[in-house]
């Protein structure tokens, strides 16, 4: 493999773990309050085509990005009803989230844009362009560096910056604030969070709307930047792996980085070589698209160190009288 | 004292939950600029009028009775198997190699070879999860979603590279022999002069998912074993204070749930398609927990809620056929029945329950 590909394939594992990054941390936040989201690609899904649908119609991505956000934290607020007000089951709930997002997106799609489910092609300012960051033109000349810091550094979208300067704001919030504290408290030990006076229903809430405002983002993405347009199912198992990843990461905002690069790289090879030959024996495409689901079952088996959920994760608060 | 009367409990939550799922399904189909009613009689005629649509609403029916009660089951040992569609698709491989490497000589022989096949591949599809729950306490909705992800790779490395006859394109095992061929309604309900079931793949295995919910039924409420299942799904260490194996029964309950999801596949594989192909499962795995969650987990409620969705799917199509509504929204009913009979259940019981109160309230002053 020659220096331009291993280039390429690693630019396209930041495209490609971007998504990723953000449905990650969306399920960090949401799971570190208490409250298990398997609706993380739903709600990714909701938003790739709201975003894709309203920039089609008005030429403006950044109202595609809103309207994105607004219907993905429209169903974080179902959850949310659901799962702390009407202490339902977390994981029905996410269930039926997906197959909300699933029906309803073709169904309006089709209803809206008669194409069969998808939205017309995206062009021009309803489309996230590459960004150049600055000294592109003056690094492009310099061997290997110029190369990196164009192409793998510099010319994403604002969202790929959005997503990766995500990590360190969330770990700062998370471990460096008080709403931070109350958050990770209320994922281990409600009860306490309580007695202190700080009201659970609410943090679980914020968190699960954060979560919201994550994915959000993180659909308008998939449909607005690194496709242009909504295409039925595009989210493809993408919530589901930020999900494996979660667990990878055991919970944790820099881990989760290391993760979703990770699978994403695994997604990147995948598209660019299918079969991979090692010596006589050929890795086939399907076992690399299988591997981040396998990778996961081994942490979660703690074969390889113990990822340990938060403590009170999945249990609805039931308040003392 | 029980809030509500058992009958409110089992029936009158459902079908509220029911009602307001299709209020807001008739909502979502004026806003679309479609007539509800319409809609409604278009389903009616297209599943329920014509024998074929029988045909079609029965053969989707027993998809969903086999995937229901797998749920079900592991949900009686308070386990969420999201698997199923997994191991429904394992299930598919299972049927698949008994049709076409045993030469079975009667169709009768066949479908209780290949049901062998697939209740066993199914069930160690779900060994895995089974035992990783059990041993070391990973989440088994995680696990059995990562294992659905897998089963789709595996079944599509097996297709393209080893199952597919030479020269094909397409991802499918070769045809079933003849002898495997199941009776279809067609072929056991006409008579020379009325053809019933025209081109409907309804199919004897159609009886087996009724025997399923007889023997589910026996399983859990007259046998040891379910005795067990269900008092581990109401308290763990209630059970493991009586001498109840949390792993054995955990391991058990799975593989039960895995093998009736694996059933699944008599009806499409070897009833229907008569070849494997890559999605013969078509989400019908995931139709199982909306149908467990209506029918209360009880294989009556369970065979209700299957026929209703029989019926949701075939007349779906037909509405697609006729009008301009996709079939996704027979996919937005099923998430409003999980999201009411599932996930707000409380939202319907609560206020139920105190209606109940108050009545008694009434009667006791």
């Amino acid at each position: 493999m020659d220096f331009m590909t291993l280039l390429q394939v690693l630019e396209s594992t930041i495209r490609l773990a971007t998504p990723l990054l953000l449905a990650c941390l969306a399920g960090l936040y949401s799971e570190r309050a208490g409250i298990f989201d398997i609706g993380l690609e739903g709600k990714m899904l909701v938003a790739a085509f709201f975003s894709a649908a309203v920039a089609y119609q008005t030429g403006s991505v950044w109202l595609g990005l809103l309207a994105g956000i607004a219907s993905s934290m429209a169903l974080a607020a179902i959850h949310g009803l659901a799962s702390i007000t009407f202490r339902g089951n977390q994981l029905i709930s996410g269930v039926a989230i997906n197959f909300l997002a699933a029906g309803m997106t073709v169904l309006v799609a089709q209803d809206w844009f008669q194409q069969g489910g998808r939205t017309p092609s995206l062009i021009g300012g309803a489309r996230f362009e590459p960004i150049t960051l600055p000294f592109t033109e003056a690094l492009a000349d310099v061997p290997v560096l110029g190369p990196i810091y164009g192409g793998l550094i510099s010319s994403h979208t604002i969202l790929v910056y959005v997503a990766f300067a995500a990590v360190p704001l969330t770990w700062w919030i998370l471990y460096r604030t008080r709403f931070g504290l109350r958050l990770r408290a209320v994922g281990e030990n409600p009860e306490s969070v309580d007695t202190a006076g700080v009201s659970v229903v609410g943090l679980r809430y914020a968190a699960v709307a954060i979560a919201g405002l994550l994915c959000g983002i993180a659909g308008a993405y998939l449909a607005t930047a690194l496709q242009a347009g909504f295409v039925k199912d595009m989210t493809a198992g993408r919530g589901f792996i930020a999900l494996a990843a979660l667990i990878f990461a055991k919970w944790r905002p820099w881990y989760a980085l290391w993760a979703t690069l990770l699978f994403g790289l695994l997604q990147a090879i995948s598209i660019r070589f299918q079969n991979i030959p090692v010596g006589d024996f050929v890795i086939p495409v399907q076992f690399m698209e299988a591997l981040p689901y396998i990778l996961t079952i081994i942490i979660l088996a703690g074969f390889v160190g113990k990822a340990i959920p938060p403590r009170a994760g999945g249990e609805p608060y039931v308040k003392e009288r | 004292m029980e809030k509500m009367p058992g009958w409110a409990d089992a029936v009158l939550v459902p079908l509220i939950s029911l009602l307001l799922a299709a209020i807001l399904s008739a909502g979502v189909i004026l806003a679309i600029g479609e007539n509800p009613v319409t809609a409604f009689k278009l389903m009616v005629d297209g599943a329920l009028m014509r024998s074929a649509g029988w045909g079609y609403t029965l053969y989707y029916t027993t998809n969903f009775i086999f995937t229901g009660l797998a749920v079900a089951v592991a949900f009686h040992a308070r386990l969420f198997n999201i698997g199923g569609e997994g191991q429904a698709m394992l299930g598919g491989l299972g049927v698949a190699l008994a049709c076409l490497y045993i030469p079975w000589p009667h169709w009768s022989l066949a479908l209780i070879g290949a049901s062998l096949g697939g209740a066993v591949f199914g069930a160690l599809w779900a060994l895995v999860p089974a035992w990783l729950q059990a041993k070391r306490g990973s989440h088994i909705v995680i696990t059995t979603i990562m294992f659905n992800y897998i089963a789709y790779s595996v079944l599509g490395y097996l297709l393209v590279n080893v199952l597919r006859p030479v020269g094909s394109m397409d991802p499918a095992t070769p045809k079933f022999p003849e002898t495997t061929h199941l009776p279809s309604f067609r072929d056991m309900f006409s008579t020379a002069d009325t053809i019933l079931f025209r081109g409907a793949p309804a199919n004897v295995s159609f009886f087996l998912a009724l025997i399923a919910c007889v023997f589910v039924w026996l399983l859990i409420w007259r046998t040891r074993l379910g005795y067990e299942i269900r008092a581990f799904g109401h308290s763990e260490t209630g059970a493991n204070y009586a001498g109840i194996s949390g792993v054995k029964i955990t391991v058990i309950a799975m593989l039960i749930s895995g093998a009736l999801a694996g059933l699944m596949a008599v009806n499409t594989t070897q009833g229907e398609a008569e070849r494997l192909i890559l999605n013969s499962t078509e989400g019908a795995g995931f139709i199982g927990i909306a149908v467990a969650l209506m029918g209360r987990n009880h294989p009556l409620g369970v065979f209700i809620a299957a026929l209703l969705f029989g019926f949701l799917y075939q007349g779906g199509a037909e509405l697609a056929l006729w009008t301009t509504i996709p079939r996704e929204l027979i996919v937005v009913i099923q998430a409003l029945v999980i999201l009411f009979t599932g996930a707000l259940d409380n939202m319907v019981r609560m206020p139920l329950e105190k209606l109940f109160l108050a009545l008694r309230r009434k009667e006791a002053s």
